[in-house]
């Protein structure tokens, strides 16, 4: 019985501890099932070390051809499952092969590591980090384990950001002009602006401010897009008349964000939209879309608003 | 049965929506307990949402936003406390902002902000615009007016007023005037627009909730007055202009109304107090006219005279202000006292005293612009007034009148004529007929200065017709007065000259005759002699008015009068009175008629009147029928000679019970009748080489019949007999000129006689020896 447990039973426990786990930042990572985990947080060009320890389960020693650490990067298409195709992929190799009857802990590095995108969890793609500790045995097949984290870069504000200002209108019927302050926003900016009503012939309800994630995946003919209201914002309530302008006032924190992706590795992009929808009494929407540009602002400046 | 279900469905979402506070408040309660704020800003933002609803009436959710607003005060407590929630209040107020909802966001905003204010982190009119701004997103009127009377309640403590301890830097009482002003301002523009909603059948209703709501607009105003930094520099510079371009809701202006006035003599002459005091004046007459019930209101700030006495310092202070400035003024004042104080005349008339101030002096108006003022001036009592001339007593009124040029006076008294046709009253007595006529001398006869040659026909025709028009609505049930009416009017329209006479002579005679059928129709009441108003009387008063066409000349108008009095007088018995405008008629006949059309018409006229006369005796109605026949046979041309001479034949033969019926003589203009046509037909030949048509035998004939069938015993059927055969000879003749017309006539008068035949019965018999 006990044998036959033993064999379903991993023979060792390995575990992944960073250098500096204790102060570095952790955020959360939703994992394949479900479940929010939390992990790490790093950015392109910092040096991942820490050691990796492992311990055989009690009495038990544990043979191997070799164990080696491995930092991958990865994207993974959902449609197109269980293929992966890592971008980044560098190895250490921690022991010779030999056997192990004890906890043993190895000390690893990667320094200065190149992790130029950002770990995303889309609709139909999955980009993600992940640290693969693999202890090779012949017959007996290896041990893996997996500990992810996440990767984030941040931009300095950009030099040039314009504001959006256009004027849309059904002839004779409804004609606006809409302002947003900038077109290039970081994950925890405002978007301030107004909507001016040059004719109203229309009995307007209501009009709402939506934030639209279009994630495109794959290329040619096999591309595929998903697009996600992400907020959905009312700015006015009633109708308007002539010459009335209506506020704008839309905190971006509360949303989860990312930047905005653009041909991440010839796999996807990740795009940004702020969607003005006019309703009237007959429930027929009236809307304009316009991309703006999001991006990662350093933690230290994101304070100032 | 729809009425009471939407009151019905209105409880029951008024209901819903207390549970639904309700049930959020429990929870909205346990986390503010447990000083959970994310949990009570959840939760108060679902409350908020019940005040989304667009279905209960300003009433009802008048309830509701009661209910959320207590609940608001609580949760006011609760953010004052950081220690219980740990955020900052810069941090609160961008946290509540997150609300998808703006209606509850916007709540939660005034509640967060009014505790910012408190914290004094950031100075009040800072936080003061952005929620006055932000709450520019709420535009449906119900749910923006309470919101922002949310946001007037929470803030009014908390003003940067001077003294007050938010006082801030630079112009604070500015900030605090300028952001109450403009809740205000929105708050009006949300109420106005409250009108233009909704189905028309609802209108009343939605005017009625309007006017509760009214008050949540007026809250403002007393936070303003109570603002102490205003003083009067600030009122008249900043708060004045902004009020007066703006919708202010009126009963502030009303009880503001001396320190308003009172400002505006002081201000600059560049501002155009013009349009501000006008547009004023009829916001205040709306607003009087939307309820009886405020009409002591006015009367106890004394409105009227404190307008009056601020136009009046105004004119003064402002010599500059042109001639048409001031009157607008004034019709603006003027339509503010006919709305609100209609029963008041002397101010009507205060205000015309008071433009006749301005204009004497001044030479008669040529500024068209001011002209056009002075006549809105005069016309507004008119459409106000249904007893015009009542309206026309005041004393100013002609006085104002006498400042405009001929030609607006003119146009004026065809506006004086046309309210009065519109209103159909009647104008009653002689004395307010002589006002009235003076009023509109410019029509009733010339004016120095100008002549009536350059008129322009059409107008005059037209000016004249109403004056006609304007005769008939001068009425009295007693003929006395009527007569003094009559009397008036003649003595006005006998100065009208040759041009207005054939107008205005006939409408006169008519009333006069009216009165004269009313007064016969009494006959038997008047007792006593000493009655003024008898038919003799009139009769005289008619025939001078009559004669007074002779310098026109107008003859042949003259001669219908003549003989419509002529009628009027056989219906009173009057013989003498009826003979005398017989002779007049004939007397015009034989001395001015002279065109032979004229003479045609005028002798049918005539011998169409004596007809119908009996009151005649037998010598009188012998001579006049003998000049009637008389004249028939001198007419110029044989037809008519022939058509008038048949009809003189009616004049022996009265088919009344016991009229003249004098076979004999009939039959002799019938003859003679015949005899002409006959000597038409040879004259037709000689010059023309052809007879023509025989339509005047044929008309002959008919006259025949007619007295065959009333049983003249001298027309026998064989004497029609001849006459059928020789008409029948006559078109055989000639048949190639036998027009269509005479054909036709000739043979559906042949089938009269057969069908007479077939009838049968005596009149059948009386045909029988007709052969066809």
């Amino acid at each position: 019985m006990n044998y036959i447990i033993g064999a379903f039973k991993p023979a060792c426990n390995i575990s992944v501890t960073f250098s500096d786990g204790k102060s570095r930042k952790q955020v959360a990572l939703k994992k394949e099932n479900g479940q929010t985990v939390m992990v790490p947080l790093f950015q392109s060009q910092e040096t991942i070390s820490g050691k990796i320890s492992v311990e055989p389960v009690s009495g038990k020693k544990v043979e191997h051809n070799g164990i080696k650490v491995e930092l991958l990067g990865q994207i993974e298409m959902y449609f197109d499952r269980g293929n992966f195709y890592d971008f980044t992929s560098l190895v250490r190799e921690l022991d010779v092969p030999g056997e192990i009857y004890e906890r043993k802990t190895f000390p690893f590095e990667f320094s200065t590591v190149e992790m130029p995108y950002e770990t995303y969890n889309g609709v139909n793609v999955r980009l993600r980090y992940v640290l693969k500790v693999t202890i090779s045995r012949g017959y007996a097949g290896s041990i893996v384990q997996y500990q992810d984290f996440v990767v984030r870069n941040y931009s300095p504000p950009p030099s040039i950001n314009n504001s959006i200002k256009m004027e849309v209108g059904i002839e004779d019927c409804l004609h606006i002009e809409f302002e947003y302050n900038k077109s290039k926003y970081h994950l925890k900016d405002v978007i301030i602006g107004k909507i001016y009503f040059l004719l109203v012939r229309i009995k307007i309800k209501n009009m709402d401010l939506e934030i639209r994630r279009r994630e495109s995946t794959g290329s040619g003919s096999n591309t595929h897009v998903e697009t996600e209201t992400l907020a959905k914002f009312e700015l006015m309530d009633g109708a308007p008349v002539r010459g009335e302008s209506i506020p704008i006032r839309l905190f971006l924190s509360p949303y989860e964000l990312t930047p905005t992706y653009r041909n991440i590795n010839n796999k996807f992009s990740v795009k940004y939209y702020l969607n003005l929808v006019l309703v009237d009494e007959e429930d027929r929407r009236y809307f304009k879309q316009q991309e703006i540009t999001m991006y990662r602002l350093g933690e230290t400046s994101e304070a100032t608003l | 049965m729809m009425i009471s279900n939407g009151i019905e469905d209105e409880e029951k979402w008024l209901a819903e929506g207390i549970a639904g506070i309700q049930h959020n408040a429990f929870y909205l309660h346990r986390a503010v307990d447990s000083n959970n704020l994310r949990e009570a800003l959840k939760y108060s933002a679902q409350l908020l949402s019940e005040l989304r609803t667009s279905k209960l009436s300003p009433h009802k959710y008048y309830e509701l936003y009661m209910r959320a607003f207590d609940e608001l005060r609580r949760l006011e407590m609760f953010f004052k406390d950081e220690d219980r929630h740990g955020c900052s209040i810069v941090d609160l107020y961008e946290l509540v902002q997150h609300a998808g909802n703006v209606l509850p966001r916007l709540y939660l905003l005034c509640t967060v902000g009014s505790v910012y204010i408190k914290s004094k982190e950031a100075p009040a009119k800072d936080v003061l615009k952005d929620l006055v701004e932000m709450c520019r997103a709420v535009q449906n009127p119900i749910r923006g007016l309470f919101l922002r009377s949310y946001l007037a309640q929470v803030s009014r403590d908390k003003l940067p007023d001077i003294g007050s301890e938010y006082e801030g830097e630079g112009d604070t009482v500015m900030d605090a005037v300028e952001f109450v002003l403009q809740n205000f301002t929105e708050m009006n523009k949300l109420w106005v627009r409250m009108q233009h909603q909704g189905p028309v059948r609802e209108k009343e209703k939605l005017e009625k909730e309007r006017s509760e709501l009214r008050d949540l607009v007026g809250k403002n105003l007393h936070v303003l007055s109570q603002i102490e930094g205003v003083d009067l520099e600030i009122y008249r510079d900043a708060v004045l202009p902004r009020v007066l371009e703006q919708v202010f809701p009126d009963e502030y202006h009303l009880q503001t109304l001396e320190t308003l006035l009172g400002a505006c003599p002081q201000l600059q002459p560049t501002v155009d107090l013009k349009t501000v005091l006008s547009q004023l004046m009829e916001r205040l007459s709306n607003y009087a006219a939307s309820s009886p019930e405020l009409l002591p209101e006015f009367l106890q700030v004394e409105a009227f005279s404190k307008l009056s006495n601020a136009i009046g310092k105004v004119i003064e202070a402002q010599v500059d202000m042109p001639i048409v400035g001031a009157i607008t003024l004034y019709v603006s004042l003027l339509s503010f006292t006919l709305r609100v104080h209609p029963d008041r005349l002397d101010y009507v008339d205060q205000v015309l005293g008071a433009c006749v101030k301005i204009l004497s002096g001044k030479a008669k108006l040529e500024d068209s612009k001011a002209t056009k003022q002075v006549v809105a001036l005069l016309s507004a009592p008119l459409d106000k007034y249904d007893d015009i001339v009542t309206a026309l007593t005041l004393s100013n009124y002609p006085r104002v009148m006498d400042h405009l040029d001929a030609g607006t006076n003119k146009i004026m008294a065809m506006v004086i004529i046309r309210s009065i046709m519109k209103n159909k009253t009647f104008v009653s007595t002689s004395d307010k007929v002589e006002v009235l006529f003076e009023l509109i001398k410019g029509l009733i006869k010339d004016l120095e200065g100008i002549s009536t040659d350059d008129l322009d026909e059409e107008d005059f025709n037209e000016e004249q017709n109403s004056v006609a028009c304007l005769m008939h609505i001068l009425y009295n049930d007693d003929p006395e007065e009527m007569l003094k009416i009559i009397c008036t009017v003649w003595k006005h329209i006998m100065a009208g000259g040759p041009k207005r006479l054939p107008f205005t002579v006939p409408p006169l005679v008519f009333s006069a005759l009216k009165l004269v059928r009313r007064l016969q129709g009494q006959d038997g009441d008047v007792a006593g002699e000493e009655v003024p108003a008898t038919p003799r009387k009139i009769f005289q008063l008619l025939n001078q008015i009559i004669e007074s066409l002779s310098v026109v000349p107008a003859p042949e108008l003259a001669l219908r009068l003549y003989l419509q009095c002529a009628e009027g007088a056989n219906d009173c018995d009057l013989e003498p009175v009826a003979y005398d405008f017989f002779t007049q008629a004939f007397v015009l006949y034989e001395e001015e008629i002279a065109d032979s059309k004229a003479q045609v018409t005028a002798i049918h006229l005539i011998i169409g009147t004596l007809q119908r006369m009996n009151v005649f005796g037998v010598e009188n109605r012998d001579t006049l029928t003998h000049k009637a026949t008389g004249y028939s046979a001198k007419l110029l041309k044989k037809p008519d000679q022939c058509r008038a001479v048949y009809a003189c034949s009616h004049l022996f033969w009265v088919d009344d019970q016991d009229g003249i019926k004098d076979g004999e003589r009939v039959l002799l203009c019938l003859k003679r009748s015949l005899r002409i046509a006959n000597a038409a037909q040879q004259m037709a030949n000689v010059t023309r080489g052809s007879s023509g048509p025989v339509t005047l035998f044929v008309e002959i004939l008919n006259k025949y019949l007619y007295y065959f069938e009333k049983g003249n015993p001298q027309i026998t059927a064989s004497v029609i007999q001849g006459l059928i055969d020789l008409i029948k000879t006559e078109m055989q003749s000639d048949s190639a000129t036998g027009g269509p017309a005479s054909d036709a006539f000739f043979t559906s008068t042949l089938r009269y006689i057969q069908f007479q035949k077939q009838k049968g019965g005596a009149m059948g018999e009386k045909y029988e020896p007709i052969k066809l």
